[in-house]
């Protein structure tokens, strides 16, 4: 017990002293808290979610203005029109074709909301957009597993590496014959590949189970997971870079890993969220490997539609593989 | 024969502590050469400059004449002082990595045979005993054939049983023909396998030659080593010392160095002489040893505190 206790308290000095992980045990929680507080920031969920399509500040949408109901701004009315149809949305109002509302014939909540508002404004016209309800699990699958391919790709690159700098493996190495980069290629194709296997295996199994939604080409979606992953590597690459303490090294990694889980939509969307949220999650790698992935899969978006997000993904890339060769340290 | 290393006033600080301070020496071929001296002398400052692992401040350091260039990494081989092994790679396969990082390496077998790796080439690197692990880290510090060889403190932690058989792993090397670079702070070490050192303190080199030279420059005189308890009660060892005498004064009345805890140990030059005026003191000499000057010895009386300390 005498060993014990002394091993405790010595632990709790190394803790204390290693400021850096203090910080981030004090800063991450309310961190999160913050972000989640703005996500959600108006107050609970409401019953109801209308869209508008067009010009925001017209007063097009006054019929359907309750506590009860969200509102949510679209400028693209066809991105809306999927909405209705995977029933993320109840009913759909455009500013620039007054006296129509769409629904899904198929959705009750579209039906009460159409009751509602045919109850004020009799005659106003129904357009129908049908479509299979996207479930939340078929909303959510690319969000997990890229969130799969985040963890894994930050935690098994910075991490490992920054153990085997301390632990003396990399001097080790350092005195070989092998170069920086063939290391830290290696490093970065080995989880690549693995993580490559076993998301194509979650995918399938997960598959078999929950018959989920897949409109696009599974190409596609392959080549969203390669790029994304690719760019969260050589993110997890830059922590790797230098540190040499664990605690700091873990710390960081949350740093990155936590925004990330919750600003990439990865659990729930941002379309309710103030617009600067939602900017700053597009700086997120992992944001457009979801978001791409999710448009191939619920909407069956093609290459040409999802390239910005692969661009995006691949400037990150090439961003953060620059900085970490910068600043690669053997020790 | 010219020098396969030689090292011009290297010099290295971290912050404002002065880790080595201008040291110059040269290696032949096919010897062992030895960093002698307390932790925190420098040694393995030094080892790791002329390694490449660190940058030295200011100074020289030249691989057959030239400074080092690409073929140098290719014709060494180091064991760091600690360096851990991969956590989940048996010893097989670390051995089999690192022999992929050299364009020509020893066959696995010889080399497993070269440094007894037989009994667990099987097993996770990660759970070897102190010992086992030494072995590897040797084994890999020769898995290209080197002709220069960097052990640093390759025994440090080890039981004295490993520690003899290790010794022996080192005279193989070197009478394989190479070259060998060792620091260590273990006197008996350096006296066993090396054929020239320098001894380091505070990042200067205090004395260099081979053991049987350093000692010979240094002492005349032998170690006369009785019990406290066998001197006669009214007698105090240190009035058997009337002065350090000099070296080759005939005669000379033996003086005292220390009287270590219990151990009485006296400087002699004529060690019969000494034990007559023993005897004629009634000091009993059941406890009697007489014993050669070491290089912890040498360490003491050049830098004033212990080897060990």
């Amino acid at each position: 017990m005498k060993q014990l206790l002394a091993l405790f308290f010595a632990r709790n000095k190394e803790y204390y002293r290693d400021r850096a992980s203090l910080i981030w045990s004090f800063v991450m929680p309310p961190l999160i808290v913050g972000v989640v507080a703005l996500a959600f920031a108006d107050g609970g969920q409401p019953l109801f979610k209308v869209g508008l399509s067009g010009d925001p500040g017209s007063s097009f949408a006054q019929p359907l203005r309750a506590d009860y109901i969200r509102t949510i701004n679209y400028s693209d009315h066809a991105a809306a029109l999927i909405k209705i149809q995977h029933h993320q949305l109840d009913l759909l109002l455009a500013a620039d074709q007054p006296g129509r509302y769409w629904i899904n014939p198929t959705s009750q909540r579209g039906q009460v909301l159409e009751q509602l508002l045919l109850a004020t404004h009799p005659d106003w016209q129904r357009q129908e957009a049908a479509g299979r309800a996207v479930r939340y699990v078929d909303w959510v699958i690319p969000g997990i597993l890229g969130m799969n391919i985040m963890f894994s790709g930050l935690f098994g690159i910075g991490y490992v590496i920054v153990r085997y700098r301390k632990n003396g493996v990399l001097k080790r190495l350092q005195a070989t014959p092998a170069t920086p980069f063939q290391f830290l290629t290696a490093q970065v194709l080995s989880r690549l590949i693995i993580m490559m296997i076993v998301s194509a295996l979650v995918y399938v199994a997960c598959d078999l189970f929950l018959d989920f939604i897949m409109l696009g080409r599974y190409l596609d979606l392959l080549l969203i997971a390669l790029v994304g992953n690719i760019a969260i590597l050589s993110l997890g690459l830059i922590v790797a870079s230098r540190l040499a303490s664990e605690e700091l090294a873990n710390g960081l990694l949350n740093f990155f890993s936590f925004p990330m889980l919750l600003l990439s939509e990865v659990w729930f969307s941002l379309d309710g969220a103030p617009a600067w949220l939602s900017q700053v999650s597009q700086l997120l790698p992992l944001t457009h490997l979801v978001q791409a992935a999710r448009s191939v899969m619920l909407e069956g978006a093609g290459l040409a539609a999802i390239a910005h997000h692969l661009w995006a993904m691949l400037a990150m890339a090439a961003i953060f593989l620059g900085v970490s060769a910068v600043l690669f340290r053997w020790r | 024969m010219s020098a396969i290393l030689q090292v011009r006033s290297l010099t290295k600080h971290f912050k404002d502590v002065q880790a080595v301070n201008g040291l110059s020496f040269a290696i032949e071929p096919g010897t062992c050469f030895g960093l002698l001296g307390p932790n925190g002398a420098g040694k393995t400052t030094t080892i790791e400059m002329i390694e490449g692992i660190t940058e030295p401040n200011s100074g020289e350091i030249l691989y057959k004449g030239k400074p080092r260039d690409g073929s140098f990494k290719l014709e060494t081989g180091i064991q760091f002082q600690s360096t851990a092994l991969m956590d989940y790679l048996t010893v097989t396969e670390v051995l089999d990595l690192f022999s992929h990082l050299y364009p020509r390496v020893l066959p696995r077998q010889q080399l497993a045979d070269l440094c007894h790796l037989g009994d667990f080439l099987d097993q996770p690197a990660a759970k070897l005993s102190g010992g086992q692990r030494q072995r590897v880290l040797l084994a890999l510090a020769l898995i290209n054939d080197p002709q220069l060889v960097f052990l640093d403190e390759p025994t440090t932690g080890l039981d004295p049983q490993s520690r003899r058989a290790f010794w022996q792993l080192i005279e193989d090397i070197k009478s394989a023909g190479k070259t060998v670079v060792l620091t260590t702070h273990y006197m008996d070490e350096a006296e066993q396998l090396c054929d020239r050192l320098a001894i380091i303190d505070h990042g200067r080199i205090i004395a260099e030659g081979s053991p049987q030279q350093l000692l010979q420059q240094h002492f005349d005189y032998v170690f006369v080593c009785i019990d406290r308890q066998d001197f006669p009660a009214h007698l105090d060892p240190a009035t058997l010392a009337p002065s350090d005498a000099p070296a080759g004064a005939g005669a000379t009345p033996p003086g005292v160095v220390a009287v270590n805890g219990s151990q009485v140990a006296i400087k002699s030059h004529a060690v019969e002489e000494t034990l007559e005026q023993l005897i004629q003191q009634r000091v009993k000499l059941n406890s009697l040893r007489v014993r050669n000057p070491t290089l912890d010895d040498l360490f003491l009386k050049l830098t004033g505190h212990s080897l060990r300390e």
